[in-house]
């Protein structure tokens, strides 16, 4: 069963508004279909057939084409995710600083494998390409947001406990070696 | 000569903690360099002055390809009075490449500086920052910046009183490696696919919505207020000679101390792995090092003494300075399952329009996965060796190269571990 399922899509004054304003940024109205989907996404959680018809009508351009975009893109969600989307970074730099561990350890953890979401449609797991965290390995980055470095069992165990009570975790600065200060 | 990096004094990293502040950034002599220009623009400053100067101060982009800038400036056609661009490539999806980002968090003006600078020199009317949309945090501090700058008068209409307009938009991607490739980069900010153009046209002749463009890194226009500032005669002195100035070198993999750290170009491989980054972890020993980011070939330790970090001296040892994206492994790697997750990637992110690349990342991933399975046979190395000949050189864009080339490298300067995880292909006959 999924929860607070958003039963039609709409947009409202508001948001036609912002529409319009990502639009001014362009010279072209196609220009605006990636910013339109990623505003369509954050305010329905997904970009599904649906949604994808409601950002071509708004903009007034062919549905085959923000289809197009939407599915070339993996940003994009194309259907219903989790509440919470862990994307796991196993490429390159976090694969030889435990990057897998730290994947399956998650997988293990919530019952589910990469690519899947949980039955109560709180967390989906994603393995993911290098996230640019590289020197901060191994990482993951919760629903295209917050990315979370220098993961360890411990790390991700309160991280979703937190998730579990809809606590985000904090943005980490990390600062450069060389800005801090050697005394 | 060597580099005196314990006395190194930062540039594009701030000294002094986070220039994010507009008025941190203007108290530490930012925003000067593109006032003097601006105040100079009939005389000393003029365009092509400017031009002329970052070129002869030796700056390379720092996108991967090393390409002259200044040079690449000049090559703007004559004004037709239509619209003209400037595109900064945040896109920063090469594996083991970090560094972009340090400078959307701590020093964004610096890069704003300069790609005003870059507009007015090539007579831009705008400038797209595109920034890959995993960056959502960074997107959010730029765009940030990006305001503080409108409200201070240094961006928009008749900028400092100079009768000049340029405005910056930021642009999110969404999670596609190819969208770094500069005509792909260009195709995502028309609202498409990423699908890389055939060229020639050039972005300098047809770009964004068909008119001229240029197209630079981030870390590449963050150098431009710093060549003003010192200029180019003291710039072009900096680090290696035919690949001057500072670089952010982002170390990753088994060091005690990664991250990301400003120093001049030409830095001895050995200082940044012992003696920046603390040495490898756990008392291991250096196995091998990607240079650059996961398309630069790698080079096992013994390859490495004596090597700096710069075109020329990469070119020498047999690979590439690539993004400075350095990944560094330790004699417990495995470099077959090493190799084949960087094949998988590539296959991944390949857009799918030329054969020789769609194809041949996905046979790569599938030989190289049969290997690790342990499945592989002898004759399936040459096969792969053979594969990525057949698609260098190829294709629409650089990215079947850039799989390629990891394959070819990795098998033959390791080829004992592969053959090791191979079954003989030819057997005795008894
Ligand atoms: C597959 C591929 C991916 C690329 N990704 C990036 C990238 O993420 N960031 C970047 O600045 N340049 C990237 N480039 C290089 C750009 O095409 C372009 O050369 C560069 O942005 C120019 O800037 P520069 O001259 O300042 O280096 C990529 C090239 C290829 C072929
Ligand atoms: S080389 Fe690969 S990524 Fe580049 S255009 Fe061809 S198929 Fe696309
Ligand atoms: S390899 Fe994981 S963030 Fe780069």
């Amino acid at each position: 069963m999924q929860i607070n399922k958003i039963m039609s899509y709409t947009f409202d004054k508001e948001d036609l508004k912002q529409i319009d304003a990502i639009k001014a940024k362009y010279p072209t109205v196609q220009s605006a279909t990636m910013p339109v989907l990623w505003y369509a996404q954050d305010k329905f959680g997904h970009v599904n057939a649906e949604v994808q018809h409601l950002v071509a009508t708004t903009l007034d351009i062919p549905e085959s084409h923000v289809h197009g975009v939407a599915t070339f893109y993996t940003q994009y969600y194309k259907k219903e995710m989790g509440k919470y989307v862990l994307d796991v970074c196993t490429c390159f730099s976090c694969q030889v600083c435990g990057g897998y561990d730290m994947l399956h350890y998650i997988e293990d953890k919530l019952g589910i494998k990469a690519g899947e979401t949980t039955p109560d449609g709180k967390f989906s797991i994603q393995e993911a390409e290098c996230l640019g965290a590289c020197g901060y390995a191994p990482m993951l980055q919760v629903t295209n947001d917050v990315y979370v470095n220098h993961l360890t069992k411990e790390k991700i165990d309160s991280m979703i406990d937190g998730l579990k009570e809809d606590k985000l975790p904090e943005y980490e600065e990390i600062l450069p070696p060389q800005l801090i200060s050697k005394d | 000569m060597a580099i005196d990096f314990q006395n190194y004094k930062t540039l594009i990293i701030p000294q002094g903690g986070n220039l994010r502040d507009i008025k941190a950034y203007e108290k530490q002599g930012g925003y000067k360099a593109l006032k003097t220009v601006f105040d100079a623009r009939e005389s000393a400053w003029t365009r092509e002055n400017v031009i002329n100067e970052v070129k002869t101060a030796g700056l390379r982009g720092r996108g991967g390809a090393g390409f002259n800038t200044g040079l690449k400036w000049s090559f703007m056609p004559k004004p037709d009075g239509g619209k003209r661009y400037l595109a900064a490539n945040g896109d920063e999806s090469e594996p083991g490449t970090f560094k972009d980002r340090v400078i959307f968090e701590f020093n964004p003006h610096l890069f704003i500086e300069g790609a005003i600078i870059g507009a007015y020199s090539i007579q831009a009317d705008a400038v797209y920052v595109y920034i890959r949309g995993e960056y959502r945090s960074w997107i959010r501090f730029m765009e940030q910046a990006v305001a503080d700058a409108y409200k201070a008068g240094y961006l928009g209409k008749n900028i400092l009183g100079s009768g000049i307009n340029i405005d910056m938009y930021v642009h999110s991607g969404a999670g596609a490696y190819i969208c770094g490739e500069e005509s792909s980069l260009m195709e995502s900010l028309e609202g498409k696919r990423g699908y890389p153009r055939v060229k020639p046209p050039f972005p300098a002749q047809r770009g964004l919505w068909g008119r001229p463009t240029t197209i630079n890194n981030i870390e590449s226009l963050a150098n431009v207020p710093l060549i003003l500032n010192m200029g180019a005669a003291k710039y072009a002195e900096m680090g290696a000679k035919t690949h001057p100035g500072p670089v952010l070198y982002g170390i990753s993999g088994h060091v005690n101390r990664p991250g990301v750290y400003e120093f001049p170009t030409g830095m001895l491989i050995t200082d940044l792995i012992y003696n920046v980054a603390g040495g490898i972890r756990n008392g291991k020993k250096l196995k091998a090092l990607v240079p650059g980011g996961s398309s630069t070939p790698i080079l096992r330790a013994d390859q490495i003494e004596g090597v700096s970090m710069d075109a020329d001296s990469l070119r020498t040892a047999g690979s590439m300075m690539g993004t400075a994206g350095m990944s560094i492994l330790d004699e417990d790697t495995d470099m077959v399952d090493f190799l084949y997750r960087i094949s998988h990637f590539y296959h991944h992110e390949s857009c799918g329009q030329c054969t020789p690349c769609r194809e041949g990342t996905g046979w790569l991933e599938k030989i190289l996965k049969k290997i690790k399975n342990g499945d592989g046979e002898m004759r399936d190395l040459d096969l792969l060796l053979d594969l990525t000949t057949q698609m260098e050189g190829r294709t629409v864009c650089a990215l079947a190269d850039a799989a390629a080339w990891p394959v070819r490298h990795t098998i033959t300067r390791f080829r004992d571990e592969f053959e090791a995880r191979c079954r003989k292909s030819v057997f005795a006959i008894a």
